[in-house]
């Protein structure tokens, strides 16, 4: 959890009977260990998802293995795979049904740059949509890079303040919905 | 010359621009006005009987092409009594890129002929439900079509992608 040296010197001089830390530290180091993953999967990633989340590299151990299918119970929205222009509107969706507070991984090339589909169907970069926390490059990102990315992420929820919830809803509003 | 090129001469006359075969596989040209008479005609006849059509899809030969005849709608035929296939194309010009459609011959001819006007922007007249069929409809432009600029971005995601 992380003290000061002030603090271990509190903590001494009370006779080692409390532990002092911070309400925003607490908070993340319970949240970091105790993600509710929603799968986004359209396309090819999905593959190498299933390998990563599976028994053999098991994203469990990390506290992050049990998939939410509703976007209501998931506070990690895990998109893998192409997103299309026909898509992005669906996403969105999912994204804002989200509760606070919640992170996007974007898993493969596709999803942080749209790949090598620099064409008419393909959104280039789902930053463009939404806030992205943690970009995992790769066609596909193999399971030891997923895993890094996990525990990047951890790292970065462990130390966020609480005022930086709410994020509020995705940056971008489709002109049509669906 | 193949022997369904031959029927195609004899009964469609004038109407037939060129045919050729290759390694055995028949395709003819015909005439814009006169492809849905033919079409009927290579499914109705005893000799063609085409009562199957396997694929309908479309060629933009932008620039190398003149514009009088830019794209070609193309027709797979195969008939499932006789098994053999014949290849239909026709030329659409680009100031007119509006053909009859094959719906009334063969009902596959439909979502076939809703991709083309997607990827193409070629109509068909008398299709009963002419819109996009895997683009959404907001979309500007027809992609497949070879001045489409590649590098050209779609306004539903807005002006950073
Ligand atoms: S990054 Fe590669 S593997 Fe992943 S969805 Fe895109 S094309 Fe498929």
């Amino acid at each position: 959890m992380g003290v000061t040296v002030e603090e271990k010197n509190l903590e001494a001089a009370l006779g080692d009977s409390v532990i002092l830390t911070q309400v925003d530290k607490v908070i993340g180091w319970g949240r970091k260990y105790s993600f509710f993953l929603y799968p986004f999967i359209t396309a090819c990633c999905g593959m190498e998802f299933m390998s990563a989340a599976a028994s053999r590299y098991d994203l469990d151990r990390f506290g992050a293995a049990l998939p939410r299918f509703s976007p209501r119970q998931a506070d990690l929205l895990f998109v893998v795979g192409t997103i299309s222009h026909k898509q992005a509107p669906i996403l969105n969706k999912v994204y804002n049904q989200m509760a606070e507070p919640k992170w996007v991984f974007a898993f493969g090339a596709c999803v942080c740059s749209g790949g090598m589909y620099n064409n008419y169907a393909t959104v280039q970069g789902i930053d463009t949509i939404l806030p992205v926390d943690v970009y995992v490059p790769g066609c596909p990102p193999r399971p030891e890079i997923v895993i890094d990315g996990l525990v990047k992420l951890q790292e970065l929820v462990a130390n966020e303040r609480s005022s930086k919830w709410p994020r509020g809803k995705a940056q971008y509003e489709p002109r049509v919905k669906r | 010359m193949g022997r369904l090129i031959d029927l195609c001469k004899q009964k469609l006359g004038g109407a037939v621009i060129s045919a050729h075969e290759q390694h055995g596989d028949e395709t003819v040209v015909i005439h814009k006005d006169a492809m849905l008479t033919a079409l009927r005609w290579l499914r109705d006849d005893e000799a063609t009987k085409f009562d199957f059509m396997m694929d309908l899809t479309a060629v933009d030969y932008f620039g190398t092409r003149p514009r009088e005849e830019r794209f070609e709608v193309v027709y797979h035929l195969f008939s499932l009594s006789h098994n053999h296939r014949l290849r239909v194309k026709m030329p659409v010009a680009e100031s007119d890129p509006a053909v009859e459609s094959a719906v009334t011959v063969w009902r596959a001819a439909d979502w076939f002929e809703r991709e083309v006007w997607d990827m193409y922007g070629i109509v068909f007249k008398g299709h009963p439900n002419m819109k996009r069929i895997l683009l959404y409809e907001e979309f500007e432009g027809h992609p497949l079509r070879k001045d489409y600029n590649i590098r050209k971005r779609q306004p539903l995601i807005g002006p950073e992608n």
